[in-house]
């Protein structure tokens, strides 16, 4: 762990803040403790909103809870609700679901992960990599993109578009929509529905294999940048199948160490919480999570599409299986570490997606009529998903009236706290560290927590909003010489 | 392109980016939305100041300090603010903590947690103060209009912006109007 986490002697130091951090989803704010040579003491990305959930959802009935969960996000709402009702499934006592039910919630679950992949590449990153790190504020968005790249910017709104009509097909609607039911589905496809969604898909993939092209060009024209920017080791987390595939709806725990040594795996994930602690900050509302047998200081790990594609032994679809292994050649036997990298594996799970709907299309169970199971019923049930941003827990226990009584959930962007500031510590100290503060330079520090896709509405879910805030303190006197400010929608200013 | 084109600025407050997401859900119509519109403040720009606008949309109500003080600018600087969605209409789910005490939610989350190492309630100067109660925008602010929905669908979206743009009489078709 690095020491920037907290400085010797605040009251000396210049605070600036990026407030809010924009172009990621959600709400937070990154700090900087400076003193006056320019170098940084102290860098923590923070969290600052909270909604709390875990409270509030006591005394609901059981079956509100996929509904009410899956407005903590507008982003990936279909996790929420999916991972919710993996739980409520236990309740109802449906060990299994139909494989008409199974197969139309991973149609779900895969539209998602292709429409929230694209959304981040295509609305929030890809300023990041078209434009110099110095271009204007006011141009270095979806909007200039749109203006410069017309035709990369068509086709992300096409891929996303498509992953929303997934959605909609299979859920009712494309945002918070309400197909998934305890038990099962309350709908599988017509042939209409099937043909529709068939008709767009060579065409999306081939645009999946083309944004790989673009990221890999990227990658070669600046291999340096690529391999040390924001770069860390870590241990890594996320579901496999039971054959050590990827899978994104369900498999059971594992976690390699930074070697790529497995520390568990296969871990039925229901006993999260033998494996899993959450540390608690006085300065986030965010929580530390980290692997209890190597304590919080080594324990800590990161998730999301880099885990994912570092961790499995196979893709089970054959184009972004030979994309995987091209990737992992970077990690030389390691697994990769370059947190810019997460883009590229993002990507590659763009494209699985793409493939595993085409195969899910194809398959006649999703016309099938048996869509709900009930069994005996139980107190308590734990459902994990792999979202786009990494692994989400859902942990409920309700009462003899079916109405909860403990709530307990770990989103994505949770698990990934302690590494993103492990990266803007890494990037402070490293591009900040003795020169002058500058918006561009900024940035830096917002391209490296961009890179984790945080979805920060997610993380708020407990309480919260993230605003980015740098300021410069005078080493004596403790004076605010300089700062910038940018608030929870993404607005620069010197705070003067 | 000879007319100046109009700017809006959009922002979250206490909601869950839904709003945000139904917004690009516009699909190919960005594009003919683009021509006529610049974004000023929004999630999806790096502008962290807000300037004079024609139009604010706002998603989520207002649940903490920072929260009042972004919506006050914005009602300041746009001619005209809008509430989009069920949560700045009401409060939405996030106003479902207003039924208990804000210290409870707070020790369910931080002391009563599943598996917590160093149990604390986060109280760092850097955290803006949350509200004893999360309030509809309009509690706060004048608002001018209000787009029902969660979220409000992007066809609604879509009539509701054109209408204002081009100064006709708001009207919705039932189809585009709902609350879920
Ligand atoms: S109204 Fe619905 S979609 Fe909009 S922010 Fe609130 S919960 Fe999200």
């Amino acid at each position: 762990m690095t020491t920037l986490e907290t400085a010797a002697q605040p009251e000396y130091l210049r605070r600036i803040a990026i407030d809010p951090l924009s172009r990621v989803e959600g709400h937070g704010k990154v700090t900087l403790l400076v003193d006056r040579d320019h170098r940084v003491r102290q860098a923590r990305l923070h969290i600052v909103e909270f909604r709390g959930f875990e409270k509030f959802i006591q005394g609901r009935p059981y079956w509100e809870v996929p509904v009410v969960v899956q407005r903590l996000c507008g982003i990936c709402p279909v996790s929420h609700n999916l991972a919710a009702s993996k739980a409520v499934d236990q309740l109802v006592g449906a060990r299994e679901i139909t494989p008409t039910a199974e197969k139309i919630r991973r149609l779900m679950h895969y539209g998602q992960t292709l429409q929230s992949h694209a959304v981040h590449f295509f609305h929030l990153a890809s300023p990041d990599f078209l434009f110099d790190f110095d271009d204007p504020a006011a141009h270095r968005n979806v909007g200039g993109v749109m203006a410069d790249f017309p035709d990369i910017a068509r086709q992300g709104v096409r891929l996303r578009k498509y992953g929303q009509e997934v959605i909609r097909v299979t859920a009712g609607k494309r945002v918070h929509g309400s197909g998934n039911v305890p038990g099962g589905v309350n709908k599988a496809l017509t042939l209409q529905e099937r043909n529709y969604l068939l008709a767009d898909l060579d065409l999306m993939i081939q645009w999946g294999r083309n944004i790989l092209k673009l990221i890999k060009q990227a990658y070669a024209l600046n291999p340096g940048y690529f391999t040390h920017f924001a770069t860390i080791r870590s241990n890594y987390l996320s579901l496999v199948r039971a054959d050590g595939a990827l899978d994104l709806y369900h498999g059971g725990l594992r976690a390699r160490n930074d070697q790529g040594e497995i520390l568990f795996d296969h871990l039925d994930y229901r006993r999260y919480a033998q494996v899993l602690r959450e540390q608690v900050k006085p300065w986030s509302y965010m929580k530390f999570p980290f692997i209890h047998s190597l304590g919080p200081d080594r324990g800590w790990y990161r998730v999301g599409p880099l885990a994912r594609v570092n961790n499995c032994d196979f893709i089970p679809t054959p184009l972004a299986e030979e994309e995987r292994k091209e990737f992992m050649a970077l990690g030389e036997g390691q697994p990769v570490h370059l947190t810019l990298a997460y883009h590229w594996a993002r990507m590659i799970e763009l494209l699985h997606a793409a493939e595993a709907i085409q195969e899910l299309l194809l398959d006649p169970d999703i016309f099938g009529d048996e869509l709900v199971v009930r069994g005996e019923t139980a107190r308590e049930g734990v459902g994990v998903i792999e979202a786009p941003r990494g692994t989400l827990f859902h942990h409920y226990r309700i009462n003899e009236d079916g109405l909860v009584e403990k709530a307990n959930l770990i989103v994505s962007t949770t698990n990934n706290n302690q590494a993103m500031n492990e990266s803007i510590r890494q990037v402070a100290a490293r591009y900040l560290d003795g020169k002058e503060l500058t918006e561009p330079l900024l940035n830096q520090i917002e391209v490296a927590v961009r890179a984790y896709d945080p979805c920060l509405s997610c993380a708020t879910h407990a309480l919260g909003q993230m605003p980015l805030i740098v300021e410069l303190v005078e080493e004596e006197s403790g004076a605010v010489v300089d700062s910038l400010v940018r608030d929870a929608d993404g607005v620069a200013q010197d705070a003067h | 392109m000879s007319e100046p084109k109009v700017k809006i600025a959009t922002c979250s407050l206490a909601g869950c980016f839904g709003c945000h997401m139904s917004l690009l859900d516009l699909d190919e119509r960005l594009f003919d939305l683009a021509e006529r519109v610049e974004l000023d403040r929004s999630p999806l720009t790096d502008i962290k100041e807000l300037s004079d606008c024609d139009l604010g949309l706002i998603e989520g109500g207002v649940c903490n300090a920072e929260n009042v003080h972004v919506l006050m600018e914005f009602r300041a600087r746009c001619k005209i603010l809008v509430a989009i969605g069920a949560c700045a209409l009401n409060g939405g789910v996030p106003a479902m903590r207003n039924q208990f005490d804000l210290k409870d939610c707070l020790e369910e989350s931080y002391l009563r947690g599943i598996g917590l190492v160093n149990p604390q309630i986060p109280n760092d100067p850097e955290i803006p103060l949350l509200l004893d109660q999360v309030h509809p925008l309009h509690e706060v602010v004048k608002i001018d209009y209000f787009l029902p929905g969660c979220p409000p669908s992007a066809d609604a979206i879509w009539t509701f912006v054109n209408q204002l743009l081009s100064d006709q009489p708001l009207a919705l078709p039932y189809t585009q109007i709902h609350y879920d």
